[in-house]
């Protein structure tokens, strides 16, 4: 009892090791060899037998096989044929059926999460208290948006066959965050684990079996780069949910441009950690312990840029160096483990390799000096001061457990670094003065805001980035509507097909005006010129472009814009924006109704133009002038309307969902409806507070032009609204590729569209094509609205805890 | 110290002085604060982070034991109920229970027994020579209303009738008024008073609204000369809760940060189980260290724990759960 005596006399922990049996009998069970879970059966698979070994003591755990493209082909027919009946099945049954995959989690959490810190290496308490619970957490509510999808979400339906990919820092809680809302919306599923954690996939998969879920509406195949690269480019695959690095969302967004597929992003980040002078100092650094070393800080939202008021910034440091010295760093089941494993030896290099650059840069790295597992993928956790702001170490995601410290003076200064980087995943702001911290939480650019807090997640809240961050939001209302889509209910009136052939003919490119079109004989010669930044601007190259009428005569010249053009837009549109954006709804309103106003006193005129587009009539013409009127009266009544929400979370505080301006709007207009179609998305993106790069329809771009005179007479903010003309072989390349555009809207969606998203990948904005169907601008209704403000805006979530 | 044979991380010069205060400060005041949220994860997250298991376990619940400051506080205390205390004081745990754990008798005893002033004598008596010190509550105890000089004499007779230590009350009214020099100087005479005694100044926590005040409260208190900074009476609704105590140990940190000097942490009311007590240790070692793991820096004010940290101390010697009957009543 010597031992009882020492402890008695220094209290120290001991090892608590959690018991590693269970998870031990159960690998044992499947002989340590998994294949794949394809249309509810086992299947061997082809591809190469992989190893899974632990971090910590590198001890083997199973071997797995990389699918190979037959193994993705099996499983995603298997998800077709099981496609029609779960979409089809009343939300009721979808719901039973998640209801038992929750409760079967709970039954199992502890195997769980021992799996898990054994396949990871993170430690024991963080997969018992936050992946496993969370990951329940996400079924029970998904259960209850099963339940509740065919009332709360009419008129929508299933996106179809999901292929989802998920990362190795959270496997069975990406996992859930990825097959819950799938499930709920009616989608079947094909998931990849990531190569270095398969293994609570493949549990999972015992766990769905056990709930009875449909033979093929669940289909695990595990395997690496190669096999997800086959799930996000199979035909068969209607929707690819991604959650990884930055780099292989890029590779996806580009391999799946033009198929159609929907398409969800969570990336990378280097999210800012901002600490005021006005915070719980001690709360702030314990805030730090769980932003940045929280699972080793392998964790895409992880608090990596520690900016510090300079006032109180050695205080900080010196708190924050004290609090390091007493983080326990060991094997993931001691239950004393505050950082467990790096993934894996490769991980563990890389961040070295940052470490490494980050001295040959002139910054100081500092580790405290308690001692280190002498085996295993370890790295203590690091304080990295000094750094340069444009070194790697202090701007690129590091992904290990490396903190950079930054300084700033004021809270502008704090906004600044903070948006001072290309990603948007989230940030953590602490202050006691609710003042600032509410000053500050709108004007960062990321997806969730924690207000003295960080990393908390809940299934009721949507997660998901700004900019390079990624795109889509997982959790809670808005994410469910990743794997849902507009029912198109008016296909005879509006065939697909009737986009392509329209298109066809708009692909050809129109005469340059010096090649014999001929003045269009009006009474007075008339230019029509684009609009930048509140002028008139002719084009950068000087030529024109002949557009003819409906009967092919030559009817006006419009400027040929070219990318010079796009560029000056979108420097003006940048200028603009954020004022626009701090506008209140209430002033763009009237700004939307004044150019209604306007639009409406010239309707004559405007008709009389129409009426010379090719493929239109009298009728239509009129009809068509009165629509965008009414367009412009139905955002500039949402204006001040679409209102955020409060999300429901377990914990005591208010989660504000804010639906903000994605920032500078690109349109691309589509010849369909040459008037409505310009006015009446060009007033939904301004009825939201963004700024708007417009290009005009291609084969009949006059109504656009001749609406910047009503615009120029109706208060718009200079800079506010751009509108280009030009061949949109050459201007639309260069909108796509514009990375301070944040979103495209395509609206002609032609085969130019593909292009469109391939070029998309570079700043990895939105990009919303409509390839015909689902909004009418000329007959709005109000689902089709709903879905516009949607593409209008993005959804920051704000978690505000509180209590005196 | 010579209880306590722990390694201090961070020696000062003034560690092992008693805290003789500062002049008010009320920039330090000022900057306390507390997030309550953020405080609540911390405590609640803490429970997840640090386990003590097996043999640790019982060395650290025989740790509990030496910290307990005996408590009995009831309208009906009477000299042989106070001289039963005092023998649970002085034998805490049963002598095979000791042998077997390798416990000398005298190593695990309790803190000291704590006593309205009219027991004092008796408890004087029944310790006499066990080095165990008598605690009196003092100051109109609990509501801490009766007029200053009331107050200051009944320190000084218990003074006089043998208690080492004394603990006050604070006027709550001050702290929530925030008026910090009037709770200075008020604290600052029973100080005075108290002489050679150690003062522990109860803060009534569960009354003072919220975790910013209780932590400008301790700081106000330990700048005043406070030994031990104590959570609660007992009798206010809200006992001591780990969120409170999280407060009080930064505010503990922060003043030895500034100042070289160390000052107690007192946790009392609702403390009942051998859990608890757990949870508090590991709270006070991981935001102050070791060297506050012993009687001079931490107490926990309890009358029912130590017949919970019995039981499972036979339960760590037998490996059958064990029966509060098998053990003698305090």
């Amino acid at each position: 009892m010597t031992r009882v005596r020492d402890a008695f006399l220094t209290p120290e922990y001991g090892p608590a090791p959690e018991s590693d049996r269970e998870a031990t009998e159960w690998l044992d069970g499947g002989e340590r060899a998994f294949g794949h879970y394809v249309g509810g059966e086992w299947a061997a698979g082809e591809g190469r037998l992989q190893e899974s070994r632990c971090p910590a003591d590198g001890r083997l755990l199973a071997r797995f096989r990389y699918g190979t493209a037959a193994d993705v082909d099996r499983a995603v027919a298997a998800a077709r044929a099981a496609l029609e009946p779960w979409r089809e099945a009343d939300g009721h049954a979808r719901a039973r059926f998640l209801y038992s995959i929750a409760r079967q989690l709970q039954r199992r959490s502890r195997l769980f999460s021992v799996l898990e810190s054994l396949d990871n290496g993170k430690a024991l308490r963080e997969s018992r208290d936050l992946d496993v619970p969370l990951a329940i957490r996400h079924f029970y509510h998904h259960a209850g948006w099963a339940q509740l999808a065919d009332a709360e979400f009419e008129g929508y339906e299933a996106a179809g066959v999901a292929g989802q990919i998920i990362p190795w820092n959270f496997p069975l809680l990406m996992l859930a965050w990825k097959v819950a809302p799938a499930l709920a919306a009616g989608c079947t599923v094909v998931l990849k684990p990531a190569e270095h954690t398969s293994l609570t996939a493949l549990l999972f998969a015992e766990v769905a079996d056990r709930a009875g879920l449909p033979p093929g509406v669940l289909n695990i195949v595990t395997g690496d780069g190669e096999t997800g690269a086959a799930l996000a480019c199979h035909p068969g695959v209607d929707k690819v949910a991604f959650t990884g690095s930055t780099e292989v969302g890029r590779e996806i967004r580009a391999a799946t441009a033009g198929s159609g597929k929907s398409l969800s992003l969570e990336l990378g980040g280097k999210s800012p950690f901002v600490v005021f002078d006005s915070a719980d100092l001690d709360a702030a650094v314990e805030g730090v312990v769980d932003g940045i070393w929280l699972n080793q800080g392998q964790v895409c939202c992880a608090g990596s840029r520690l900016l510090v008021q300079e006032s109180v910034e050695e205080d900080v440091l010196e708190r924050l160096r004290a609090r390091m010295e007493r983080l326990r760093v060991g094997h993931p089941l001691d239950k004393s483990t505050d950082m467990g494993a790096i993934v894996d030896e490769g991980q563990l290099d890389r961040i070295e390799g940052y470490l490494e650059s980050g001295r040959a840069d002139g910054a100081d790295i500092w580790q405290p000096s308690r001692p280190m597992p002498d085996e295993g993928c370890f790295l203590p956790p690091t304080l990295c001061t000094g750094a340069p702001p444009s070194s790697a170490i202090a701007t690129e995601e590091v992904f290990g457990p490396v903190v950079v410290s930054l300084t700033f003076r004021t809270p502008a200064e704090a906004v600044s670094l903070a948006n001072d980087t290309r990603y948007g995943l989230a940030a953590s702001v602490w202050t006691e003065d609710v003042n600032l911290a509410l000053d500050v939480a709108p004007a960062i650019k990321a997806g969730t805001i924690w207000i003295n807090c960080t990393n908390l997640f809940d299934a009721a809240s949507g997660f998901g980035g700004y900019r390079e961050s990624g795109f889509g939001r997982e959790g809670g209302r808005e994410g469910m509507w990743e794997y849902l889509k507009p029912v198109v209910a008016r296909t005879t009136a509006r065939p697909q097909a009737e986009g392509t052939t329209e298109t066809a003919e708009a692909a050809e490119p129109l005469e340059a005006a010096s090649s014999g079109g001929g003045s269009p004989g009006e009474a007075i010669d008339r230019t029509r010129k684009m609009w930048i930044g509140g002028k008139q601007a002719r084009p950068d190259g000087g030529y024109s472009l002949v557009v003819r009428d409906r009967v092919g005569r030559a009817f006006a010249e419009v400027p040929r814009g070219n990318r010079k053009d796009v560029r000056n837009a979108t420097e003006a549109a940048r200028k603009a924006r954020e004022r626009w954006a701090a506008t209140s709804g209430h002033v763009r309103a009237q700004v939307l109704y004044y150019v209604a106003e306007n639009l409406a006193a010239r309707a004559g005129e405007f008709a009389e133009t129409l009426t010379r587009a090719p493929g239109a009539g009298t009728e239509g013409a009129a009809s068509e002038v009165d629509a965008a009127v009414r367009g412009l009266f139905t955002f500039a009544a949402w204006a001040d309307k679409h209102d955020g929400r409060v999300h429901s979370t377990p914990l005591r505080n208010v989660v504000l969902a804010m639906n903000e301006p994605v920032g500078t709007v690109a349109i691309r207009c589509g010849d369909r409806a040459p008037l409505a179609g310009v006015a009446v998305p060009l007033a939904a993106a301004l009825s939201q507070g963004n700024a708007v790069v417009l290009l005009a329809p291609e084969r009949f771009p006059v109504s656009a032009l001749d609406l910047v005179q009503v615009l120029e007479t109706s208060d718009v903010p200079p800079g506010v609204v751009n509108v280009l003309s030009g061949p949109h072989q050459e201007v639309v390349p260069a909108l796509a590729a514009h990375d301070d555009v944040d979103q495209l809207w395509d609206l002609a969606g032609d085969p130019l569209s593909a292009e469109a998203e391939r070029l998309s990948a570079g700043n990895l904005k939105r990009v919303w094509v409509d390839r015909g169907g689902v909004v009418d601008w000329k007959a709005l209704t109000s689902r089709e609205c709903e879905f516009v403000l949607r593409q209008a805006t993005r959804v920051k979530n704000v978690w505000v805890p509180y209590g005196a | 110290m010579e209880t306590t044979p722990l390694v201090d991380p961070a020696p000062t010069a003034q560690a092992s002085v008693r805290n003789p205060g500062t002049p008010l400060d009320l920039d330090l005041v000022r900057r306390v604060r507390a997030n309550r949220s953020a405080a609540e994860r911390r405590t609640a997250s803490l429970a997840g982070r640090r386990s003590v298991k097996k043999e640790m376990q019982a060395g650290w619940l025989l740790r509990a034991i030496t910290v307990t400051d005996l408590t009995t506080l009831a309208g009906d205390d009477t000299p042989g109920r106070v001289r039963r205390l005092c023998g649970k004081a002085r034998r805490p745990v049963r002598g095979d229970l000791l042998a077997a754990l390798g416990i000398e008798p005298g190593e695990a005893r309790a803190a000291a027994v704590c006593v309205y002033h009219r027991l004092v004598p008796a408890a004087v008596r029944a310790l006499e020579g066990s080095g165990i010190p008598v605690a009196a509550v003092s100051t109109g105890f609990p509501a801490g209303l009766s007029p200053m000089a009331t107050r200051l004499a009944e320190i000084r007779e218990s003074v006089d009738a043998g208690a080492a230590e004394v603990d006050v009350v604070i006027t709550r009214g001050l702290a929530l008024r925030g008026d910090w020099t009037g709770l200075y100087d008020e604290v600052a005479a029973f100080r005075e008073a108290c002489g050679d005694a150690h003062v522990k100044v109860i803060l009534g926590t569960g009354e003072l609204g919220t975790l910013a005040t209780v932590g400008k409260a301790a700081i106000v208190a330990m700048m005043a000369g406070a030994d031990f900074v104590k959570t609660s009476t007992g009798k206010e609704p809200v006992n001591a809760t780990l969120p409170v105590g999280l407060v009080l140990a930064r505010a503990i940190r922060e003043y030895c940060r500034t100042t070289g000097f160390r000052v107690g942490l007192k946790a009392a009311g609702g403390i009942g189980t051998a859990k608890d007590a757990l949870a508090w240790l590991v709270l006070i070692k991981e935001e102050l260290g070791n060297a506050w793991l012993g009687p001079p820096f931490f107490r926990v004010g309890a009358s029912s724990l130590l017949a919970d940290i019995e039981r499972q101390l036979e339960h760590h010697v037998t490996g059958r759960y064990s029966a509060f009957h098998r053990h003698s009543l305090g």
